[in-house]
């Protein structure tokens, strides 16, 4: 099946919902999102490029597969763990860093973010995983 | 410290063994026996503070919350035996280096030879059960691993398997007796147990814990009937075998009962269990032993008849008793590592080791010959081998055991008898007696081959020899430390003129006449030997084996179907079941419905949610199904949404579309719908379907109503910003507060997602 209007879409669909589950991934510590729906947005971005041009020709477009991506997430979110060992803090102990406090950029980075990271691409790898193998032929 | 430490640097000269042996090429193993050596010298130059009465303790600390410690605790017994395994190991080290040269994977024999040595060293210095039993585990992987060498055969993978699951087995039990008796006490410390036997035997945990120690003891030790793991071990390399039967492995179920007695010794079920074991595997070992005619196999009976000895002379517990405990451990220990290794050599020189097809090799090689006879005085027990102290002791404690002493007596003297006749058997027919043609021509071993038999023989002959200024000290701790209420009886060559006396005269002679009458004696023994004892206890042992993988490849299979419907069928019926049963204890369940706050639109939801689950089920197509169900989940999203649940929403709207996707994809693979399932299988279904789902509805009415302590919701509500800096309560719960469940759910959707992957792409090729 090769619709004209899905191929457009996806075309132009795929970056924008990968910038929105990004956007999603990093708002979630303070408002509705996180790494779990990120992931869902992202894994889906592929999955509706899937359905317009098959699965071949988007595993062609990407330069990553959906098994080390699932691997790089499990890793990100072990290694999230690790400062707080360095530190002496019980294993996945939230650790946090202050960046230009108290002015107008005030940005606080932690671990708890890095953990997000890890969960945004294991989610996104095991769904483009398990859909591609379902949907190829 | 030290000995601690000692332990470690022996482990990490195992770990690096194999991987350094090819720098060291020859060299290799004279070079991992200067360590052991190191510690056999240190060993012994604690003798004098020993036997001033010193115990050496140190700890070092694992799991402190559960008193379980890496203690060492270092005694007279201790001390003894760290000198046999340090001492014969150095020996084994220098033999195996030169004897396994022809072989490949050298350095990885001589890594699994030291990691036995390691783990051996560290049963005999353990000051806490815990500590002891993980070295106990690690003698029975090692001896697996060394027994099973010569991998490729199919029996000697066989035999390792047999040695690991007895032993395995028997350390299982282990450590249920060493967590039964530590409870009186609320220690492991071995110290602390020992300082206060009274505490177990006023228990009533002493029964159980004495059986599964013993247990542990026994199958290690090759008592019968689990004596038959020992010959089938003979299929190691020589150097394994001399290691084995003389110092390791089968000696620490012996240590372990000597290192227990003061503790659970003493009660009549003790005494009774480990006379009445003691004695038949003392009998069986050696009544077997004369019909075999593999060299190797001969030694290995002999080596559980002393096993036998041993535990039966701990069983019996007096003095004369305990002494002839430790005398004879030490007599064994030093001439059986020097048989077998001397074994070894003749195999290696003529080929075979079949004593029908070997003799008059002292001409060939005198200087083994005197070596190895030398060897066999002592297990025969004559003077002035220190064998012939030994056996003077066990006579003398058999004349005075508390009970059954004619028994006992009777069959140490057979046993006995035998061991003259084999000494005499393998001395003369070996070395002296007609030459067969062989292949090539022997030679005398090379010197590393025989520097330690010569060295053990030495040593049995000077202890022998000067049994009060040499062999007392060196027991006379190790026996009190086993036995505090006695004390170490001064050695003597020369008894004057006595029972015992007569007795080992008897014996000699009775031994000398069977060897005499050997030719028409033998064959007759071994018509009762074949038709009642040769390898029935292994073939007993692999068919119990083979019966148990039936068994469980048969509840595998019931519980195991392969049919998802039931799986999920079982799952769900236990658990509503389960939990029914749970709320019905608790509380009586009050259901109260109130709509009244519900708003209109919401009504309008619930409507279409229980409308469109009326069509999937009743729908006849699939896809109708899907979308109703899809239609489902949406209308839960709406309610979430209503009640302010936006994270959920969201998820559930990516995850309701990402499913409806899913589903399709399956079922456009799937064959026509059609009607499989007969009316009975569908009421059965509807019930659990309706149980389940009334469990569902009853759990969470429930957990709405009663109030069991302040909800958790409320910490989180406090803690989110000021502790993990976030607003999102459901985000900051994921990443930070449950942040390794959150890791744990993400490893198991990896894991299932990489199934469903093999899964698909396997089953298309």
């Amino acid at each position: 099946m090769e619709s004209i209007i899905l191929q457009i879409a996806a075309r132009h669909m795929r970056p924008l919902l990968i910038v929105l589950s990004l956007v999603v991934l990093y708002r979630g510590h303070n408002e509705p999102g996180g790494g779990f729906i990120g992931g869902l947005m992202f894994g889906a971005a592929y999955i509706l490029y899937a359905m317009a041009f098959g699965v071949a020709k988007t595993q062609k477009s990407t330069f990553f597969n959906p098994i080390n991506l699932t691997a790089l997430g499990l890793l990100v979110a072990l290694i999230s763990g690790i400062p707080a060992l360095m530190l002496g803090d019980i294993f996945m102990t939230g650790e946090w860093v202050t960046f230009f406090k108290d002015s107008a950029f005030e940005l606080k980075l932690g671990t708890p973010l890095i953990f997000d990271v890890g969960v945004y691409f294991a989610v996104a790898g095991m769904l483009m995983l398990v859909m591609f193998s379902l949907m190829e032929e | 410290m030290t000995t601690g430490l000692f332990l470690l640097v022996l482990l990490l000269i195992a770990v690096i063994a194999p991987f350094t042996r090819k720098y060291l090429k020859n060299q290799a193993g004279w070079t991992y026996a200067i360590w052991p050596f190191a510690g056999f010298i240190y060993y012994l130059s604690l003798l004098p503070a020993i036997n001033q009465g010193a115990v050496l303790t140190e700890s070092f600390e694992w799991i402190p919350a559960l008193g379980i410690n890496f203690s060492f605790y270092v005694d007279g017994f201790s001390m003894l035996f760290s000198l046999l395994v340090l001492g014969i190991g150095t020996f084994i080290l220098v033999y195996a280096g030169y004897y396994m040269r022809p072989y490949p994977m050298k350095g990885r024999f001589l890594g699994y030879l030291l990691l036995f040595m390691t783990a051996m060293q560290g049963i005999v210095v353990s000051g806490n059960l815990i500590t002891m039993f993980v070295f106990w585990e690690l003698t029975s992987i090692s001896s697996y691993l060394l027994i099973g060498y010569y991998h490729e055969k199919p029996e000697a993978r066989a035999s390792a398997l047999q040695a690991l699951l007895i032993t395995g087995f028997g350390g299982l039990a282990l450590l249920g007796g060493f967590v039964l008796l530590a409870i009186p006490y609320g220690s492991y410390e071995l110290s602390y147990i020992l300082a206060s036997p009274d505490i177990i035997k006023n228990s009533n945990l002493y029964l159980p814990a004495f059986i599964l120690i013993a247990i542990g003891a026994f199958t290690k030790s090759a008592q019968f009937p689990f004596h038959f793991w020992l010959p089938g071990a003979m299929t190691a390399p020589s150097p394994v075998s001399a290691f084995l039967h003389s110092a390791t492995m089968v000696k620490a179920g012996v240590f372990l009962l000597a290192r227990l007695n003061p503790v659970l010794g003493g009660t009549e079920i003790w005494s009774y269990t480990l006379t009445i074991f003691g004695v038949t595997t003392m009998f069986v070992g050696a009544w077997i032993s004369v019909t075999q005619t593999d060299l190797k196999k001969i030694l290995a009976y002999t080596t559980v008849s002393a096993l036998g000895t041993l535990v039966l002379l701990i069983g019996t517990g007096t003095e004369y008793a305990i002494n002839a405990a430790i005398i004879f451990l030490l007599v064994h220990a030093l001439y059986k590592g020097t048989l077998f290794m001397m074994a070894g050599n003749i195999e290696k020189k003529t080929g075979t080791r079949d004593i029908r097809e070997l003799g008059g090799l002292f001409k060939y090689m005198p200087f083994a010959a005197i070596v190895m006879s030398m060897a066999l005085v002592s297990m025969a027990g004559v003077p002035p081998m220190l064998g012939f102290l030994g056996k003077e002791l066990i006579y003398e404690a058999s004349v005075a055991a508390p009970r059954a002493y004619w028994f006992i007596l009777s069959l140490g003297f057979m046993t006995n008898v035998i061991l003259v006749f084999l000494s005499l058997r393998l001395a003369i027919d070996i070395f002296w007696g007609k030459e067969p043609a062989y292949a090539k021509k022997p030679a005398e071993p090379a010197l590393p081959l025989v520097l330690g038999p010569f060295f053990l023989v030495l040593a049995s002959f000077v202890l022998g020899l000067f049994p009060h200024a040499m062999a007392n000290p060196l027991t006379s701790k190790a026996i009190t430390a086993i036995s505090p209420m006695h004390d170490a009886i001064v050695l003597k060559l020369w008894h004057g003129f006595n029972l015992v006396l007569a007795l080992s005269a008897l014996t000699l002679l009775s031994g000398y006449l069977i060897f005499r009458s050997r030719h028409t004696l033998l064959p007759s023994i071994d018509n009762v030997n074949i038709r009642y004892f040769r390898r029935e206890f292994t073939r007993v042992f692999f068919n119990l084996l083979d019966g148990f993988l039936v068994f469980t490849k048969l509840t595998t299979k019931t519980l195991q179907h392969g049919y998802h419907r039931f799986y999920l069928m079982t799952l769900f019926v236990v658990a509503s079941v389960l939990v029914w049963v749970m709320i019905w204890r608790a509380d009586p369940i009050m259901l109260e419905l109130n709509f009244s706050d519900m708003p209109l639109n919401l009504v309008a939801v619930v409507a279409l949610i229980i409308a469109a689950t009326f069509s999937a089920v009743v729908s006849n197509s699939r896809v109708v199904a899907l979308i109703s169900m899809g239609v489902i989940g949406f209308g839960i999203t709406i309610i979430f949404i209503a009640y302010s649940g936006v994270d959920l929403a969201i998820t559930m709207i990516m995850v309701e579309t990402l499913l409806v996707i899913l589903a399709m994809t399956v079922v456009y693979h799937l064959p026509k719908y059609q009607n499989f399932s007969s009316t009975g299988a569908r009421m059965r279904d509807t019930l659990v379907a309706t149980l389940v789902g009334a469990f569902f509805m009853v759990l969470v009415l429930q957990a709405g109503t009663s109030s069991l302590e302040m909800p958790i919701s409320e910490y989180f509500k406090e803690a989110s910003y000021s502790l993990a800096y976030g607003r999102n309560i459901v985000n900051v719960i994921l990443v930070d507060f449950r942040a390794l469940d959150t890791l744990g759910e993400i490893t198991v959707i990896s894991i299932a997602a990489l199934g469903i992957y093999s899964m698909i792409k396997l089953s298309k090729k």
